[in-house]
């Protein structure tokens, strides 16, 4: 029996001692393990379902419409889709993680109970969840870039930044369905999360300008965060940048702060008590 | 290592642990013995800096629970009630997965999760799922698990609650081993035979209050004599036999299938029974044990 070491005691300073213990990396380095030791395919099912709506209604349906106005400009139809695509699979990444996987995981596996027996402090499990969440949005978001690249539906050089953004989505994404997986307690407040998405993911201005819709429903669809990651990622694959840009990184700047926020404090909540 | 000022936990109206004090030197094995809902395990969380404490003081390693969680659970091994286990994970990635939690480097953790694996003796089962593993097994992987970080103290709640008897015993060895080795234990238990295995020294809580401490043989000492002798009637005439037993021994405890004499000498008890005219449907001489303490202290069976 080798037993020559102590676990270093966390050095976090100020008001964070007690809530994080500097070791955010431990709870990443589990979850790749988990996947590693798991099947890809499962990870990979979330990738292709945005592939196969390009393809059928990018391609299938861009031919009989196609090209729709943008910012002023005529966008060929599957160059106006696959952006919104690729934000809806920064999102959908983002989300299967942050919801399904941690809710099975702290009602059923128990996880942080396990964890927060360690040095590490409430705010570690939240971050690092959090980055596996945004690990997957990334990955799917990768994965659709080179899928439209290959396809030429990026229009300007800007559409690298695309990527970084789909981070920023998925960031957004995950921190709050981080925290909102916190307050549920039955597979049926699960089921609430899908309910939200399914109708983001069609009116969003994903398929189709949001101008169709009388300005009052315009509104509300503006209010919705997949509608700003939309608008971002096309004004960015497009090369039609706009000032908004910026109102649509305040939103999940938001939603990134408030997320992050609430989830820490409801693993302590959940945890700590 | 451990001290505890009026310490008191409230959740709403009802009060787990109400205003208890207790010391736990380095080194000692130490125990909270009581039955179920007593407020033991809620006492261990907040031990272990996962709970925080409603009133009183509470200081682990000398720093004050509620501020100090991760620094505090450095240097503690925490098995909790029933088996925690990270099922998504194989058994040895269990041992280095937490390990890493610590922030403890991965080639020392490699190195001590393959010396805990005989140590727990999961050998065999390195690369199993953890879902397939007995109960036994799962309990040893717990408190191998519990051991990745070296911790000063080990917190074991109910640590042997269903498993059988050999998985017990092959349990208790493995913690006296640490025990020998100069970790503290802190363990809690509703089982008499385990406080009296494991304990240096020990509180029977009930009702989240303190009602007696010392070592086991002391508290039996203390609360009981050397014997105990059962008698059992059948259910219906045992109210109508203890009214002829009264006075036999020292104390007598009416229980509703049996009565239990304590006296020094069993057998003489017994023969005076007889002597009575009564014929016992069964009688057993045994020795004292701390269930007959708590019996005594709270007028209720440990096990109810």
């Amino acid at each position: 029996m080798i037993d020559d070491l102590r676990a270093p005691a966390p050095k976090v300073p100020g008001p964070l001692r007690g809530l994080y213990g500097g070791n955010t990396r431990s709870v990443i380095a589990r979850g790749l393990r988990v996947i590693a030791r798991n099947n890809w395919l499962i990870v990979l099912t979330g990738f292709f379902e945005p592939v196969f709506y390009l393809l059928s209604m990018g391609l299938g349906l861009g031919a009989l419409i196609g090209a729709v106005e943008f910012y002023g400009n005529e966008v060929p139809y599957a160059a106006y889709i696959a952006p919104a695509l690729m934000a809806v699979s920064a999102m959908n990444g983002a989300l299967y993680d942050s919801t399904m996987n941690v809710f099975f995981r702290l009602r059923y596996g128990k996880l942080y109970d396990q964890m927060l027996s360690t040095s590490l402090g409430p705010l570690d499990v939240a971050l690092g969840e959090i980055a596996l969440a945004l690990f997957r949005g990334l990955l799917y978001a990768t994965g659709f870039m080179a899928v439209t690249t290959l396809l030429g539906l990026n229009l300007s050089w800007t559409a690298v930044l695309a990527i970084p953004a789909a981070l920023v989505v998925a960031f957004g994404f995950a921190a709050v369905g981080l925290a909102a997986t916190s307050f549920m307690k039955s597979f049926q407040h699960l089921d609430m999360v899908f309910f939200v998405m399914l109708p983001m993911f069609l009116l969003s201005a994903t398929f189709f300008p949001i101008t169709v819709y009388p300005e009052a429903v315009q509104w509300v669809i503006m209010a919705m965060p997949l509608w700003h990651a939309v608008d971002m990622i096309r004004q960015l694959t497009t090369g039609l940048i706009q000032p908004s840009i910026w109102g649509h990184l305040a939103y999940f700047g938001v939603m990134i702060a408030v997320g992050t926020t609430a989830a820490t404090a409801r693993l302590k909540a959940l945890f700590l008590r | 290592m451990i001290s505890a000022r009026s310490l008191t936990k409230r959740f709403g109206d009802f009060t787990a642990v109400d205003g208890i004090d207790f010391d736990i030197a380095p080194g000692e094995s130490f125990g909270f013995l009581g039955p179920n809902g007593a407020g033991k395990s809620t006492t261990m969380r907040m031990i272990a800096a996962t709970s925080t404490r409603t009133d009183g003081d509470l200081t682990v390693l000398g720093l004050d629970t509620n501020h100090h969680g991760p620094e505090i659970r450095a240097q503690l091994g925490i098995v909790p009630q029933g088996d925690l286990l990270d099922e998504e994970l194989r058994v040895i990635d269990n041992l280095t997965v937490y390990g890493r939690y610590f922030g403890l480097p991965r080639a020392y953790v490699r190195r001590r999760a393959e010396d805990l694996l005989d140590f727990a003796q999961l050998r065999e089962k390195r690369l199993s799922r953890v879902e397939g593993l007995s109960g036994g097994m799962k309990r040893r992987l717990t408190i191998a698990r519990g051991l990745i970080n070296n911790p000063r103290i080990m917190l074991l709640d109910e640590p042997t609650t269903g498993l059988d008897p050999q998985a017990r015993h092959i349990l208790w060895d493995r913690l006296f081993r640490l025990k020998e080795e100069g970790t503290t234990l802190v363990v809690t238990t509703h089982f008499m035979d385990e406080a009296e295995q494991l304990c240096d020294r020990l509180v029977v809580i009930d009702r989240g209050r303190i009602v007696t401490e010392g070592s086991p043989s002391s508290l039996i000492r203390r609360y009981s004599t050397r014997e105990v002798l059962e008698v059992r009637f059948g259910s219906s005439r045992n109210e109508e036999a203890a009214r002829t037993t009264a006075g036999i021994g020292d104390r007598q405890e009416v229980l509703p299938d049996r009565i239990l004499i304590y006296a020094d000498d069993g057998e003489n008890a017994l023969q005076a029974v007889l002597d009575r005219g009564l014929e016992p449907v069964t009688s057993l001489v045994r020795r004292s044990s701390l269930e007959d303490v708590f019996l005594r202290l709270t007028g209720r069976s440990l096990i109810e």
